[in-house]
């Protein structure tokens, strides 16, 4: 995991901005004591690495009752041009100069992943995804072998690439598995799947850990 | 006086005779060659070398790793391509897939790509200065290098030098392509894709010629000024009018507009709008089952609007034109304008004016609150017509007096090869390429008040699509050789002839369905329909299209044809669009009971073909694919045969898996599918 410290400078900046005000003479010192800091939305979204995300990061600064101190903090962020799992950290100064952080995790998608995302979208979101959008309706519910959406990383993260492989070239049987999903080893190449289980990797949550490659050979 | 006499000692010391001059000599030239390998020992990239060694020297794999490593610089050469570019003297571990999960650069292995590098090499995708040897001269644009880094998020710019085929994993750069016809960007830009083929724009602007039957002058007025308050998906750009220049324009465009004559004389002496409650919610109903929500959009009490993006937003449109052009117009759209999209649906009086009535009731009073024109003077038309000849609205639509301007606008074809020592960048810009054309893009007129492009209403994600698509056109693109560009599918001009060519034309069938290589793709490809369809199901669709999808908004509609018509198009399709693979008979389908019993058995175990399609409306719940509870009176055997051994010969961009099934599997389940031919059990239960 790529961890970025001190957040992306635009959400430091956004926050450390609001909550300098003691520091200020001008502006009046908030009644209340910022405690926590919670996520309103933007987290855990996928975008392509270098690009910004499609909705703004919002947190809010809590108090200890967990009342709002001062709204809301909205930012927009571009993810940095490496592929990866990115945390955005959100901090502020609390009672007696104690720091309060908060992290985000946003996914920045390679080319591989990008690829995969696309053959996603059009071959697996519609019985994978559980979500209905207006365009595309979701057949989840109407299998009797619930389709596991690909961010269920702690199911999916215990299948192999291998596995993940055999069931997509060779639908759900090929592993012992529901009839319901059928092969797409004869309609996406081998480039396709691979790059179908690199996006299911990297949306998986919690994270995907490859395992420990065993070399064979003299160190 | 005493360092003169040291000296000339030390010059006898050191060149006192010839033995000593020579080892002397000798001395400073092998110091001399000793201070050449040192020099590079202090170069950047010799340091990177070094940390690339330590890095690995930790690792398991470290042999196999050390044993890949080459020390010095470099180089990658494709004088085709010319391509010269030494990043692998640092990037050491580009092509280490065991390196995955490093993250120090530059020793990140490279994510796997369809290309390798010997064939690309570096600069072909990323840019840059390939023959560098410095990190800083490499990749930098802070020295005004001709040639930056291409930033990331436009990537797939390079791949759009010799993909013309939109690949699907280059969803940005196919966005940026669409987008530059959709705005209608090559109405005034020239532009040739590296093939040399130029795209040609498809936002259908509307002529103008005959503009005062349809509107009145104070909509084009309140229009120009801001085509965005109208309707904020309008794709025409907002060409910052002054009041003045707005009221010259629309006086001109009405002066301009000449009556229509013949049958498409618009009857002035229409009936009144009907504005009852009952009326317009029948004339709600009417809209939706003709489903003209599949192209239109209107804005809702919630603010919703729909999926509907071919026409225009309907949301004010009874703000915008004038009841009896209304009229003629959902009667027969292509009577005012040929060459519309908008299919001629055979609409009764009552169905017109219910939905005449509806969309008239679509209005919005703050539009024009605040526009109130003098009548026309002579010299503001006249001023009018010098604005539109110099604005270049002849660009994009047809106007009476005024022609289509050539080469209105710069030449596109290579500006992702412009030289940045031609660009006259903003102060506080980066002097980089792409965000020279992404702030002409945003903001055009923030290069100077006096520039004609207008501003268009585009979301930050589109303006990086565009850039996408235009930085991929690069000299190196052009001079590339032939065999490595990907055509794009040929442009087809297809047409279909005779009666049923005419109607379909008339139909716009075009619109939503693709036949061979034309068309639309909100509806199935018919180009091998009719090896599909049996002729009375497809007359009974045509007579009154049923529901084969029920997971779709859109959907076929009902044109209200005659018997006539519907039997010319049935004839044609039948006849014309039969696939050259397999004869429309030549699979019979056992019937026997057993045959039908296993391909149920394939249906519902095997295959789990439930998982999509409904055969039984009680038991069966999966909606992506066609229903297919009538599909023995629907389709031929044949083309169920056909589909089940391999859908994607049969229509490539099918969602169906090939299922690589067996003669007798496919045969078993032609049977059990032929064998469908009740409505259906709810039906059933009813009778």
């Amino acid at each position: 995991m790529r961890t970025v410290l001190g957040g992306i400078p635009l959400v430091g900046l956004a926050l450390g901005v609001a909550c300098s005000r003691p520091a200020s003479e001008t502006v009046k010192r908030p009644a209340t004591v910022p405690a926590a800091i919670v996520e309103s939305s933007g987290g855990k979204q996928i975008s392509t690495a270098g690009s910004p995300l499609d909705q703004p990061l919002v947190v809010q600064v809590n108090d200890a009752s967990g009342a709002p101190v001062a709204g809301q903090f909205t930012t927009a962020v571009t993810l940095p041009s490496m592929a990866g799992r990115y945390q955005i950290t959100a901090a502020t100064k609390g009672a007696e100069g104690k720091t309060i952080e908060m992290k985000v995790e946003e996914r920045a998608l390679g080319f591989e992943e990008n690829l995969g995302r696309q053959l996603s979208d059009r071959y697996c979101a519609r019985c994978h995804d559980p979500e209905s959008t207006p365009e595309r309706v979701s057949n989840s519910d109407n299998l009797t072998a619930k389709p596991h959406a690909f961010s269920d990383g702690a199911f999916l993260n215990k299948m192999t690439n291998a596995d993940l492989s055999a069931i997509i070239g060779h639908g759900g049987p090929g592993l012992g598995k529901s009839a319901e999903m059928p092969p797409y080893g004869a309609v996406l190449n081998r480039a396709g799947i691979n790059s179908l289980i690199a996006y299911i990797r990297a949306v998986s949550d919690p994270p995907y850990q490859p395992p420990r490659e065993v070399v064979y050979g003299q160190k | 006086m005493a360092i003169r006499q040291r000296l000339g000692g030390l010059r006898k010391t050191l060149f006192g005779d010839s033995a000593r001059a020579f080892s002397t000599l000798g001395i400073i030239l092998l110091v001399e060659l000793a201070a050449v390998p040192a020099r590079d020992h202090f170069r950047e990239w010799y340091g990177i070398q070094k940390n690339y060694l330590r890095l690995i020297s930790g690792r398991d794999d470290a042999a196999t790793l050390r044993r890949h490593f080459e020390p010095g610089i470099h180089q990658i050469w494709i004088p085709e391509l010319s391509v010269v570019d030494r990043c692998d003297t640092c990037h050491a571990g580009l092509k280490e897939a065991s390196l995955r999960g490093v993250e120090t650069q530059p020793f990140r292995p490279h994510p796997a790509i369809p290309h390798s590098l010997e064939e690309f090499g570096c600069v072909m995708c990323h840019r840059g200065q390939g023959p560098a040897t410095t990190s800083e001269e490499a990749h930098s644009s802070s020295n005004a290098w001709e040639e930056p880094l291409l930033p990331a998020r436009y990537d797939e710019s390079s791949c759009g030098q010799c993909h013309m085929d939109q690949p699907v994993a280059t969803p940005r750069l196919n966005a940026g392509r669409t987008l530059l016809a959709r705005y209608g960007c090559v109405h005034c830009h020239t532009l040739a894709y590296p093939d040399g083929v130029k795209p040609s724009a498809d936002d259908d602007p509307p002529p103008l010629t005959h503009i005062a039957e349809k509107t009145t002058r104070e909509w084009i007025y309140a229009w120009i000024k801001n085509p965005q308050a109208y309707s904020s998906t309008a794709t025409m750009p907002n060409f910052q009018l002054s009041d003045a220049d707005a009221r010259d324009i629309s006086a001109f465009l009405i002066a301009q507009s000449t009556p229509l004559a013949g049958e498409a004389a618009t009857v002035s002496a229409a009936k009144p709008a009907a504005a009852d409650a009952n009326a317009l919610q029948a004339g709600s109903s009417a809209y939706g089952e003709s489903f003209c929500a599949s192209c239109h959009a209107i804005q809702n009490a919630a603010g919703l609007k729909g999926i509907g993006d071919v026409g225009p937003e309907l949301t004010r449109v009874g703000t915008k034109v004038k009841p009896e052009w209304l009229r003629q117009w959902v009667k027969n759209p292509k009577l005012y304008d040929p060459s519309t999209k908008m299919p001629h649906y055979r609409f009764d009086d009552k169905q017109l004016s219910l939905i005449a009535g509806f969309l008239e009731s679509k209005t919005d009073s703050d539009f024009m609150a605040n526009v109130s024109l003098q009548p026309v003077t002579s010299q503001q038309a006249s001023h009018g017509k010098i604005l539109v000849t110099e604005m270049g609205c002849a660009s994009c639509h047809e106007i009476n007096g005024v022609r289509k301007p050539e080469n209105f606008a710069p030449d596109l074809t290579a500006v992702g090869s412009r030289p940045l020592a031609k660009i006259v960048f903003l102060p506080g810009m980066e002097h980089a390429l792409p965000a020279y054309i992404e702030a002409k893009i945003k903001q055009p007129r923030s290069f100077g008040s006096a520039l004609k492009m207008p501003q268009f209403n585009l979301a930050t994600a589109q303006v990086e699509d565009l850039v996408t698509a235009l930085l991929a056109q690069t000299e190196r693109a052009a001079k590339l050789p032939g065999n490595l560009r990907i055509a794009s599918h040929p442009a087809s001009n297809y047409e279909p002839s005779g009666p049923a060519g005419r109607l379909m034309r008339d139909l716009n069938c075009f619109s939503c369905h693709s036949i061979n290589g034309r068309g639309g793709d909100m509806a199935p490809d018919l180009t091998w329909e009719g090896s599909a369809v049996e002729r009375d199901w497809l007359f009974k669709f045509f007579k009154n299209p049923n529901t084969l999808r029920p997971a779709l908004i859109r959907r076929m509609p009902k044109f209200n044809l005659t018997d006539q018509e519907a039997n010319t198009l049935s004839d044609y399709i039948l006849t014309v669009y039969q696939s050259p693979a397999f004869d429309r008979d030549s699979v019979q389908t056992a019937a026997d009971p057993a045959t039908i019993e296993r391909g149920r058995q394939l249906f519902y175990s095997k295959y789990a073909c439930q998982s999509c399609h409904i055969v039984d409306p009680q038991k069966d719940k999966g909606y992506i694919g066609p229903t297919l509870t009538q599909v023995g009176l629907r389709m031929t055997a044949s083309w169920i045969f056909h589909w089940l051994k391999s859908p994607q010969t049969l229509r490539p961009s099918t969602l169906e898996p090939d299922w690589q099934m067996s003669d007798a599997d496919a045969g078993a389940l032609t049977a059990f599918l032929m064998s469908q031919k009740s409505p259906g059990a709810k039906q059933e239960a009813k009778r």
